[in-house]
């Protein structure tokens, strides 16, 4: 039998039974549909969480006290404490030239007041390179101005959603709120616009890193952010800043250093992942139309018994037969995926304009891996139908009426 | 020519066993005209199925233009069927989503061959059977007698050399049953070797050579002498 009479025949056989068609069409459809928008879904928030960390720059380098044991490298023999990491270790990074810039980081929660009005807010201790490092901008007044870091100056930027709840639509700067137990005046209000992954400009104050680890008692800092003169020289400072380290600390690597890239490849690593499984619990649906494309199948055999008969008498072989049946099931489940491409198009439109600033992308491999699934789901399923088709013995089945 | 030797189809039903066919020998020569008689559960299908390898004897030997087909496999039997033999049933067994056309093209389109080609001999035979007002009417839109010789034409457009009509006009009033009669001693008289099952006697006396049957076996083969 020729390719195009194979197809001809099983498409209006399928026409025959448009009910059943339609529905397994829609089942199979709406499996591939599934699969697709729901690694679009994934792949887009994978593209949003790397976008972000990019726009962090890529240049960046973290460093913090004590060492990472997951990054290789036998534990301490002794259970020494890390040495603090002190301001002046920061400083003393400066000297290389292929690291552009520092800033050191101190932390802690602390309530700040102005009048009868109380936030607990994160404060940040930094000095002004902090701001261009993480990108960072104020909206009102001014950043930390340049300074030694030792010094401490009782100046706070406030971030804007503190700002609104302790001020109001009343100006702050040049204002003296309280931060713990210590006045601090007004010299700026941070810009929500620079805001990203894993920092909240809202709800914060940056203040002189000296004064918050006074304010703290905490001589360690949390963090020292390290950018690189540029991307390519990041593995050199990273060298740079550990050797540095580790001779102002008699020869202890007691500190680690994160790259933005190990964090990103991470992350990367892990929405991938996701993505594959949200893509594997949608692939269930297939199977599940699968299954359904058998049953249906199965009916269309009872229900023409006779004219398998009539194939068999008028010189059908079984492979013939077999064949038959399994292009039906096999154009089903492939109109069906056509379907199921459409409509996952359509819903992404309608996704993507809810959503403005989270892009559904499928990945590449998504909508080929759909129809190729639903198309073999259409194959293996469609065999037992098929051959039991084939087997009927044509005497009994013609007699059938 | 066609040659059964002792050939015999037996069915298990439960643990009793039938014989629905026991030790028939029969010889039809090519061109032959053979109607089978006989009361019904006496064998006339099981022996027409036998003869279109549809079914294979329990027991003996089936020679079909010199080829022993009882050891042949699936493969091969339906090749045979596709190539050399023709189905005529009494409930027509058309494709009702087909049009006639179509539904007598089908063993063309199993046997693979190209559809211009096709369409050139499907046309000859609708012409033949005076159809071609009807080629693209559906069977549902046909009326009996109609149908069966649209069925007919599809059983000879392969072209084969035995054709099988088990009681073709069973389903047919008189008029019609005449008009399939003719048309099937038509073709036989054009040189096919026909084979027509029926319990109608004044159809059955009508061939030169018949056949009665009577539980499984032959009780009369009778025939005319061979016009020349
Ligand atoms: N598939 C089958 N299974 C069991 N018995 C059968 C089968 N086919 C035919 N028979 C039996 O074989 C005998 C002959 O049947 P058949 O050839 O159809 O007779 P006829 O066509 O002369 O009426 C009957 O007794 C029938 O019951
Ligand atoms: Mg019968």
């Amino acid at each position: 039998m020729r390719l195009p009479d194979l197809l001809q025949y099983a498409e209006r056989s399928l026409r025959g039974a448009p009910a059943r068609s339609l529905l397994m069409l829609l089942a199979m459809s709406i499996g591939v549909a599934s699969v697709i928008l729901l690694t679009a879904l994934g792949e887009g928030a994978r593209r949003y969480v790397i976008g972000e960390f990019e726009r962090l720059g890529t240049d960046l380098l973290i460093m913090l006290p004590g060492r990472n044991e997951t990054t290789g490298g036998p534990p301490p023999l002794f259970g020494e404490t890390p040495r603090d990491l002190t301001i002046d270790d920061a400083l003393a990074l400066l000297r290389h030239p292929s690291i552009e810039r520092i800033a050191p980081v101190s932390i802690g929660n602390s309530p700040v007041s102005f009048g009868s009005r109380e936030r607990e807010v994160t404060i940040i201790g930094s000095t002004s390179d902090f701001f261009p490092i993480r990108h960072i901008a104020v909206a009102i007044g001014r950043a930390l101005p340049q300074m030694p870091a030792e010094r401490q100056l009782n100046l706070a930027v406030l971030g804007w959603r503190l700002k609104k709840e302790l001020f109001g639509n009343q100006r702050a700067l040049g204002t003296w709120v309280r931060i713990a137990d210590r006045r601090f005046r007004v010299i700026g209000v941070l810009d929500p616009a620079g805001e990203s992954l894993g920092l909240d400009l809202g709800d914060m104050a940056v203040i002189p890193v000296a004064s918050a680890q006074a304010l703290f008692d905490n001589p360690s800092l949390f963090r020292v952010l390290i950018q690189a003169r540029s991307k390519e020289e990041i593995e050199t400072a990273r060298k740079a800043a550990l050797e540095t380290i580790r001779w102002r600390h008699d020869g202890e690597d007691d500190v680690t250093l994160i790259t933005q890239d190990a964090m990103l490849s991470t992350f990367d690593r892990i929405l991938r992942a996701l993505t594959l499984a949200v893509a594997g619990i949608a692939g269930i649906s297939l199977a599940v139309a699968g299954i359904l494309i058998m049953n249906v199948m199965l009916v269309a055999v009872s229900q023409r018994i006779s004219e398998i008969g009539l194939l068999k008498a008028l010189g059908g072989s079984e492979s013939q037969v077999m064949r038959l049946f399994l292009t039906e099931a096999v154009m089903l489940a492939g109109s069906g995926a056509l379907l199921g491409l459409l409509l996952a198009l359509v819903g992404m439109q309608l996704l993507n304009r809810l959503f403005t600033d989270f892009a559904l992308i499928p990945p590449l491999w998504a909508a080929p891996a759909a129809v190729g699934v639903a198309l073999a789901t259409g194959l293996v399923f469609g065999v037992m139908p098929a051959r039991r088709a084939a087997r009927l013995d044509p005497v009994q089945a013609l007699a059938r009426h | 020519m066609i040659e059964l030797e002792h050939v015999e189809r037996d069915f298990w039903v439960g643990d009793e066993t039938v014989h629905a066919l026991a030790d028939v020998s029969l010889q039809i020569p090519p061109g032959d005209y053979l109607s089978v008689m006989g009361p019904s559960g006496s064998g006339k299908s099981t022996l027409l199925n036998v003869l279109g390898l549809l079914d294979r004897p329990t027991r003996g030997s089936y020679r079909l233009e010199g080829i022993e087909t009882t050891t042949l496999s699936e493969e091969q039997r339906a090749a045979l069927r596709r190539q050399r033999i023709g189905f005529v049933f009494q409930a027509f067994h058309l494709i009702p989503r087909l049009t006639a056309a179509e539904n007598i093209a089908l063993p063309m389109v199993l046997a693979g061959i190209p559809p211009g080609k096709r369409e050139q001999r499907v046309a000859e035979v609708l012409q033949s059977l005076n159809l071609s007002d009807r080629a693209g009417h559906r069977p549902d839109q046909l009326s009996g007698g109609q149908r069966q010789r649209v069925a007919i034409g599809r059983a000879i457009v392969m072209q084969p050399a035995l054709l099988l009509a088990d009681e073709p006009t069973g389903n047919l009033d008189q008029h019609s049953g005449q008009e399939v009669i003719a048309l099937l001693e038509q073709l036989n008289a054009d040189g096919i070797t026909l084979v027509i099952v029926t319990h109608d006697a004044r159809i059955g006396q009508r061939a030169h050579h018949r056949v009665h049957m009577l539980d499984g076996h032959i009780h009369s083969d009778e025939q005319d002498h061979a016009p020349a």
